[in-house]
């Protein structure tokens, strides 16, 4: 991935005393989208707030949409635009965005959508934090779709996180999600934005070469394809249905494999590139603890205790939630009596964890139904009876 | 009978303007949106817009077709989801001009909310609404403007629904130009093209247009070429109408012509307002500074400005000399029989286009061209007053 500073202007160098959805509105600012539609819904809104807020100041454009259905509509056609471009939303909103997350990845589109996630179905338990939706970020848009997803446990993350996900947006031309939750999306932290020379940007990467030889698309399952934006003069045409490499429809099954080839293998075939992990003790440990989000900061609380009482406990955050980490996961299994999975919801990444490990460990879930995290010694009990 | 394609595409005055790699089109014989596109051509050649700083952007359906044939920068979205995404576009480079064809399903049905509140916000944008009152695409279903009583697949015992007068919701949710026609008006649809897209602010235009295949024959309306007739005689021309007054029931009167055009500021003017006042002469959107994004606007407007007096007076050269594309093409096809000669004269109107799809019967045919004749040389009262109205009228009488 080519890289380059950051634009100055959107970045506001120095310590801040914030919370994480502020932090999503500075990290995307910072990575240089200039960009933002979105609509009001609980716990998110803040995002959208900061980003209205700072906008003039940073030659950016914020518009409020009339619903979350127009909101990531307006950021396909933003982002052909030439502009990076992001929302934020929760499930309820994210449920109305799938129509058009499922658009951006047939075209390509970079964007960025962050989903400070509440407890569900529907609309749930408002302002009461969740890791429910984690599933619905793979799966939503009907299709097969390969997705990244990343997860932040801090706001100083959803800050880095924010500009990580622009990063991998850009290059591989797909829609990153930022799944994070109530409670991280409203902690007030120290987080500390670095001068624009020490954050690197992936740029817009627009083809400039001869008419007759632009292609919006190469289905070679790589990222780093060059994209057009509105008013270069190459004409593009970009849709919906399967299409050819020049953007054209082309309604057959052979091109339909073709186009569902390149798109889950540009993002599965180079998961070991774009999956970041945090690892605390792992090697030589009887348990590991699978954890992402806040969950990972309780469970840090569960790992010490457990630590106290004598047990080999080791840690992995999830900062990439999809694609998901198979390989390490099943070279872990292998070496560990089990795998706790705590996380805000009826077990969810458990089942990816399961398939992962495919039986050479016990894999034991720690589900919580949302509206509060766990309780550190809910995670505690479930590590014990792990080494037992 | 096959068509040499090949030949089709480059004689046709509207390659450049058109996919011509696309052609053939999947619209049926007798469907009014080819007429429409030809019109809308027709409208962009004399408009002096940069085709580079145009774009078109579609929904789903029939007409959300349309931006897959034509050859700008265009995008055929999510259904209903065109006019977010080209409101996206309009922000993101506010130099560009968007444009938005799609059908009443599209716009009006699954898309009404972002219609409604697009032109509220006097985004600027032109919306092109091709309302043939079925949903084409799935087979004839019943869709929010189709009349009280029609036949369609899922009102099958006749519509009991009320339908949207959309030039009504246009113009009650805030758009700063409305405008009707239908797919026959191809002079007049063309004039009120030009116009939306010289004009800033929200532009709406439904065209009335026949679904041949659907939604006529379910009600046992003829073909394509009957209802061009009942076009001619059942159309009303009321510019300024109240739009209150411009219900359609079924197989009754409709009211054409432009019932709105006002002005005010556009969205992105409003905003730009509010950042003026807020961050002073710094005030910048993109990295460009209010009085420099104006400069380049005005510089722009007068580089359209001379495109278009170039287009026009091309326009008016090719047609006294009779050798325009469109003249060669017109004279070519006279020599072989009607309904082939139709074929041939892409940038005729659908009267023609019609009797290509050999639908129509001869006579029915020569009357529609006449009727067609008739029509553009009835121009839209303020049109009329510049020349290239004039010209165009005289040369439809030749």
């Amino acid at each position: 991935m080519k890289t380059v500073n950051a634009d100055p202007k959107g970045v506001d160098t120095g310590p801040h005393f914030m919370d994480g959805d502020h932090a999503l509105a500075e990290g995307a600012l910072a990575a240089g989208c200039r960009f933002f539609a979105g609509y009001p819904i609980t716990p998110s809104t803040e995002t959208a707030e900061r980003f209205a807020e700072r906008a003039p100041e940073v030659g950016a454009l914020f518009i409020q949409m009339e619903d979350e259905l127009a909101s990531i509509a307006a950021l396909i056609g933003a982002a052909w635009g030439g502009k990076k471009c992001m929302t934020v939303t929760c499930g309820p909103g994210f449920s109305l965005m799938v129509e058009n997350i499922g658009l951006a990845c047939i075209t390509e589109t970079p964007l960025v959508i962050a989903n400070v996630q509440r407890g569900g179905p529907s609309t749930g338990l408002p302002t009461l934090t969740a890791q429910q939706d984690m599933m619905q970020a793979k799966w939503g848009p009907h299709g097969d779709n390969a997705m990244i997803a990343l997860s932040p446990d801090s706001p100083q993350e959803c800050f880095d996180l924010a500009v990580e996900a622009f990063n991998l947006s850009e290059y591989y031309r797909v829609p990153v999600i930022i799944l994070t939750d109530e409670t991280v999306g409203h902690m007030h932290e120290k987080v500390v934005i670095p001068p624009a020379d020490q954050i690197q940007v992936v740029p817009r990467n627009n083809y400039s070469g001869p008419k007759e030889d632009f292609r919006p698309y190469k289905f070679n399952s790589q990222g780093g394809h060059p994209m057009t934006q509105a008013g270069d003069g190459y004409n593009f045409h970009i849709t919906g249905l399967v299409h050819n490499e020049r953007g054209y429809p082309v309604m057959t099954a052979e091109q339909g494999k073709v186009v569902v080839t390149h798109l889950m293998e540009k993002i599965n075939g180079n998961a070991d590139k774009i999956i970041r992990l945090e690892e605390d003790q792992v090697d030589g440990a009887d348990v590991v603890v699978v954890s992402y989000g806040i969950t990972s900061r309780i469970a840090v609380k569960a790992i010490q205790d457990a630590r106290k009482e004598g047990i080999k406990v080791g840690s992995l955050r999830l900062i990439t939630i999809w694609p998901f980490c198979e390989k390490r996961i099943r070279e872990l299994a292998g070496k560990v009596k089990a795998i706790v999975v705590p996380e805000i919801n009826y077990g969810q990444m458990v089942l990816e964890v399961e398939r992962a490990a495919a039986g050479q460990c016990k894999v034991i879930s720690v589900n919580h139904c949302g509206g509060a995290v766990h309780e550190p010694e809910v995670i505690l009990d479930a590590i014990r009876k792990a080494v037992k | 009978m096959t068509t040499n394609i090949g030949k089709f595409k480059d004689a046709s005055p509207m390659s450049g303007i058109l996919r011509m790699e696309r052609m053939p089109h999947i619209w049926c014989p007798g469907c009014g949106i080819g007429s429409e596109v030809n019109s809308f051509a027709e409208a962009i050649k004399r408009s002096g817009i940069d085709p580079k700083k145009l774009v078109v952007v579609s929904g789903i359906g029939c007409t959300g077709r349309v931006a897959g044939y034509v050859n700008f920068d265009s995008i055929h979205t999510t259904h209903g989801r065109a006019i977010p995404v080209a409101t996206g576009i309009k922000l993101a480079n506010p130099e560009l001009t968007v444009v938005v064809f799609s059908g009443e399903g599209d716009l009006t049905g699954i898309g009404g909310n972002h219609l409604i509140h697009a032109a509220r916000r006097n985004m600027d944008l032109v919306v092109i609404c091709n309302n043939n009152f079925t949903y084409g695409m799935t087979g004839g279903q019943v869709t929010p403007t189709t009349p009280g009583g029609a036949i369609a697949s899922t009102t099958p015992y006749g519509n009991h629904e009320y339908p949207f007068s959309l030039p009504f919701l246009a113009d009650a949710a805030g758009a700063t130009y409305v405008a009707r026609w239908t797919s026959m008006h191809a002079r007049n649809l063309t004039q009120s093209i030009e116009e939306a897209l010289s004009k800033k602010g929200f532009s709406f235009i439904e065209v009335i247009s026949p679904c041949t295949t659907l939604y006529l024959r379910r009600n046992r309306l003829g073909d394509g070429v009957d209802m061009l007739q009942f076009y001619q005689e059942n159309t009303v021309l009321k510019h300024g109408c109240d739009t209150r007054e411009t219900a359609i029931n079924y197989q009754g009167k409709i009211v054409i012509g432009k019932f709105v055009d006002k002005n005010k500021p556009t969205y992105l003017e409003a905003l730009d307002k509010v950042g003026a006042k807020l961050v002073g002469d710094d005030y910048q959107l993109y990295g460009k500074t209010l009085p420099e994004r104006e400069a380049e606007a005005k510089a722009e407007k007068e580089r359209v400005a001379a495109r278009r007096t170039a287009a026009l007076a091309e326009e008016a050269t090719a047609a006294e000399k009779g050798s325009a594309p469109k003249a060669a093409v017109k004279k070519a096809a006279a020599k072989k029989a009607p309904a082939k000669a139709a074929k041939k004269a892409p940038a005729k109107a659908a009267p023609k286009k019609v009797g290509a799809g050999g639908t129509a019967k001869k006579p029915a045919a020569k009357s529609v061209a006449k009727v067609a004749a008739k029509v553009a040389a009835k121009p839209v009262k303020k049109a009329a007053k510049k020349a290239p109205a004039k010209a165009v009228a005289k040369k439809t009488r030749k």
